[in-house]
């Protein structure tokens, strides 16, 4: 029996995980649940839509493997990662984003939302959101600008704003909208009508995306299905979309009941623009996000506040974005203040102390370092001293 | 305790134009490089007063250094500094208004430019007269070189033009976030990024060549 | 050489104060000198530099005289030294006649990123503004700054009315700006679609200058007719 040879052990902390899970299998199937919304995505708008997300990808992955060649970046080109960003960056983008702006928006998404971190999961926030929000500062009248969904021929032919020259402004898409019998306004976003015309869409139509000449992003039924299959996996975590969406509609809701003639309906809120798109695809981002389960209600609640805060209180009509940036800034902080209490500590003697430890030369363990933990000490000595 | 190896006058003055660039090897300066280098123009005009002032204090520091107690002498380099800049300040508005409101507080800051106090401190209380001037003449260069490299770029992106000349004709899409303040940003870092590869290459191949000598041998 | 031993001496008294009058000298000298050098040169630049702001507002104005708007409806001409308690500052414009050819005033607001400050052209015969110039602003590239070329917002200013009341105390109407492509009155401004706030600062400007300076100004136009 001793004589036998003994196989290697491998020693691990815990959790430890039955099913072997990497990195890249779940990349790849958030990129597979990704599929059905681009091609309902190119659905609506045609070969402009098509290129996008070509072109976006594309810009992505040379990217990454430009700074994974420098060597500046780590991760691998073939963990579908940079594949992500750049489908997620294409979604958020309007259809008949000029071309060579959506390629400088994924390269800017790798090297500054990813590659000067220092590669996949390193990254402060959601590369694919650095990315959008820099082509928002960079371009702020070509994102503004939408096309109208299911326009005749859209498969045969390119939004004009698509194929503007590299570094050239694109060409005006009113007047395009304009041949084909639509009015200027068909091409603004419903958020946009809603905060500047006052206009209200319908929400059945925005949920389900399918009636024409509405310009709204990729559809969020498709969308919340997917992020269902995804959840069901435990790909990604249910709380933090379920906290962005709750938040964000209750505080509708408050404001709707306070005076409905001034604020939308929260079924409006909800399903118009990027907000299921960033609450179940772009806050969920595993490097960026909390991974304590309180801290992932707090994170998800304040990106949800966020939102309608600047929704209705802001010069923009859309808010997602910038919410789920700070949301991704104060990860660390949610972090701190929503660590697990261990089993056996009650909450009544619960310390306080930071969630990271020093880096001390003679640190073994928090737990043998605190052998009589410090305030039972303190407290001791001054019962010492009482008596 | 004698310094054996006295630089040569070429070799003060290249020391601040590219080995020690106040911009981007020292980074110093970061106000003014982040504040107004939104045009070509706008960063060499900056560039160059900072250079006379570096160059004018540098000089009177070191000719004063022997009169100069060590107790007082910030106080003292801090009045020199302050004079030139105000000098300087006169000189512009003289020359040119607009190109005065262009620059705005950002002339009358140059005294608060740690790279000026930093030299007189550094350098010019140390030297006699003549290196002292050119090495802050260099350091200045660099600090001017520097900034046009930064105020380039964000002109063309920003604003399609290079020292005021349309480059890509009048369907040119500026790029609104270049002017602004994360612009110089942004700018600042994609060249700290394009020295540090250059840099990482140079060191490879030195590494490469050296490896190969000793194989060779 | 800063030997440790000639480090610890302490310097006298007397030398640090010499080293500091002497610096104390030679810079005052440089600044002065500096100072009488270009003091023609500046001097000339910025009146050139309002000539041209006040040309671009008042077209046919050959010569341009500053004056001050002072509490109780006095005007005065501009002497050197700081302005009176509470003055406004404003440039009578003359033709080649030496004939009034109009009046010009700054107004300032906050925009969205800093003041606005523009200069606008006021016309005594049909009391209204009848031009303006941009003279400082920071607002967003592209959004903001279309205040100085959009066409049709400029043309709210060939003849915006500042009629004043009865009793000459304010405006008749106040100039306000509206959203775009809802003027109305002769005193609205049509704002720019996208640069609102930019625009509404502009207005703002316009209308606390308006209110402070023509209530002033006005009833001594007739001291103002010639050039003095």
């Amino acid at each position: 029996m001793s004589s036998k040879m003994t196989p290697t052990v491998e020693i691990r902390s815990a959790p430890h995980v039955k099913a072997p899970r990497s990195v890249e299998q779940i990349m790849r199937n958030v990129v597979y649940s990704l599929l059905p919304v681009c091609a309902f995505f190119i659905f609506q708008y045609g070969i402009s839509a098509a290129a996008l997300l070509i072109v976006v990808t594309g810009a992505c992955l040379l990217t990454e493997r430009f700074f994974l060649a420098t060597g500046t970046q780590a991760g691998r080109l073939a963990d579908w990662s940079a594949t992500i960003t750049g489908i997620l960056l294409a979604l958020s983008l309007p259809p008949g984003f000029p071309l060579w702006m959506g390629f400088v928006a994924g390269a800017v998404a790798i090297a500054l939302g990813k590659a000067i971190f220092g590669g996949i999961g390193f990254n402060v926030f959601n590369p694919a959101l650095v990315g959008r929000a820099f082509v928002q500062a960079a371009f702020p009248t070509a994102i503004a600008t939408y096309t109208p969904s299911f326009l005749p021929g859209r498969f045969s032919e390119f939004v004009p704003s698509s194929l503007a020259m590299p570094l050239m402004m694109p060409a005006d898409v009113s007047v395009w909208l304009h041949e084909r019998q639509l009015d200027a306004l068909a091409g603004a976003t419903p958020l946009a009508k809603w905060k500047f015309e006052g206009v209200l869409a319908n929400a059945v139509d925005l949920l389900t995306s399918l009636s024409g000449h509405m310009a709204v992003g990729p559809a969020p039924l498709l969308i919340l299905l997917c992020g269902a299959y995804l959840a069901a996996r435990r790909f990604l975590d249910w709380r933090i979309p379920a906290s962005i969406l709750g938040s964000a509609t209750a505080l509708a809701l408050v404001l709707y009941s306070i005076n409905p003639e001034h604020y939308p309906n929260p079924l409006f809120m909800l399903f118009s623009g990027g907000l299921i798109i960033g609450a179940i695809y772009m806050a969920t981002d595993m490097v960026s996000s909390p991974v304590t389960p309180r801290g992932m209600v707090l994170y998800g609640v304040l990106i949800g506040v966020l939102t309608v805060v600047i929704r209705y209180y802001s010069g923009l009509p859309e808010g997602v974005m910038y919410a789920i940036l700070i949301g991704n800034a104060s990860m660390p902080l949610i972090e701190r203040i929503s660590q697990p209490t261990p089993f056996g500590k009650g909450v009544f003697n619960r310390q306080k102390r930071p969630a990271s430890f020093t880096l001390d030369p003679d640190f073994i363990a928090p737990e043998i370092t605190r052998a009589p933990t410090r305030t039972s000490r303190f407290s001791r000595k001054k019962d010492g001293a009482d008596a | 305790m004698m310094n054996t190896n006295v630089p040569s006058t070429w070799e003060e003055f290249t020391e601040g134009l590219w080995e020690r660039n106040p911009i981007f090897v020292m980074v110093l300066g970061m106000c003014p490089t982040m504040a107004v280098t939104v045009s070509a123009i706008n960063s060499i005009s900056m560039g160059l007063a900072t250079t006379f002032v570096l160059a004018a204090s540098c000089w009177l520091v070191s000719l004063l250094r022997h009169a100069i107690p060590k107790e007082v002498r910030i106080a003292s380099y801090i009045g020199i500094i302050a004079t030139f800049v105000t000098v300087t300040d006169y000189a512009i508005q003289a020359l040119s208004l607009s190109l005065y409101e262009a620059l705005g507080a950002y002339i009358q800051l140059i005294v608060a430019n740690c790279l000026v106090l930093g030299r007189a401190e550094a350098h010019a209380a140390k030297v006699s007269p003549w290196p002292a001037t050119v090495n802050a003449t260099g350091m200045g260069l660099g600090f001017t070189l520097g900034l046009t490299m930064i105020g380039g770029v964000r002109e063309i992106l920003g604003n399609g033009t290079f020292f005021g000349l349309s480059l890509f004709g009048e369907h040119f899409q500026p790029w609104v976030v270049m002017v602004l303040p994360p612009g110089g940003f942004f700018v600042m870092g994609g060249w700290l990024l394009v020295f540090a590869l250059w840099r990482a290459r140079k060191a490879r191949l030195a590494a490469a060549s050296a490896e190969g000598v000793q194989h060779g041998a | 050489m800063n030997t440790p031993n000639s480090a610890q001496q302490a310097t006298p008294t007397g030398a640090m104060i010499k080293a500091l009058g002497l610096v104390s000298a030679v810079c005052g000298l440089i600044i002065v000198g500096s100072y009488q050098g270009t003091l023609s040169a500046v001097a000339d630049n910025k009146r050139i530099a309002l000539e041209r702001a006040v040309f671009k507002v008042i077209p046919h104005a050959k010569t341009v005289s500053e004056f001050y708007a002072l509490p109780g409806a006095r005007i005065e001409p501009v002497k050197a030294g700081d302005p009176p308690a509470g003055a406004v500052k404003f440039y009578a414009a003359y033709d080649e006649n030496n004939a009034l050819a109009g009046i010009a005033a700054e107004a300032a607001a906050k925009g969205y990123a800093d003041i606005v400050r523009v200069l606008f052209g006021y016309s005594p015969e049909c009391q209204c503004i009848t031009g303006i110039g941009v003279v400082s602003m920071r607002e967003t590239p592209g959004i903001g700054d279309k205040i100085l070329i959009d066409k049709d917002f400029l043309a709210n200013f060939k003849e915006l009315d500042v009629k004043l009341n009865a009793d000459l105390s304010a405006l008749a109407n106040e100039v306000k700006t509206v959203k775009h492509g809802s003027k109305t009155q002769p005193w609205q401004i049509d704002a720019i679609a996208g640069a609102t706030v930019t625009s509404r600062a502009v207005g703002r400007g316009i209308n606390d200058s308006a209110q402070a300076l023509l209530p002033r100004l006005v009833p001594n136009l007739e001291q103002l007719r010639t050039k003095p």
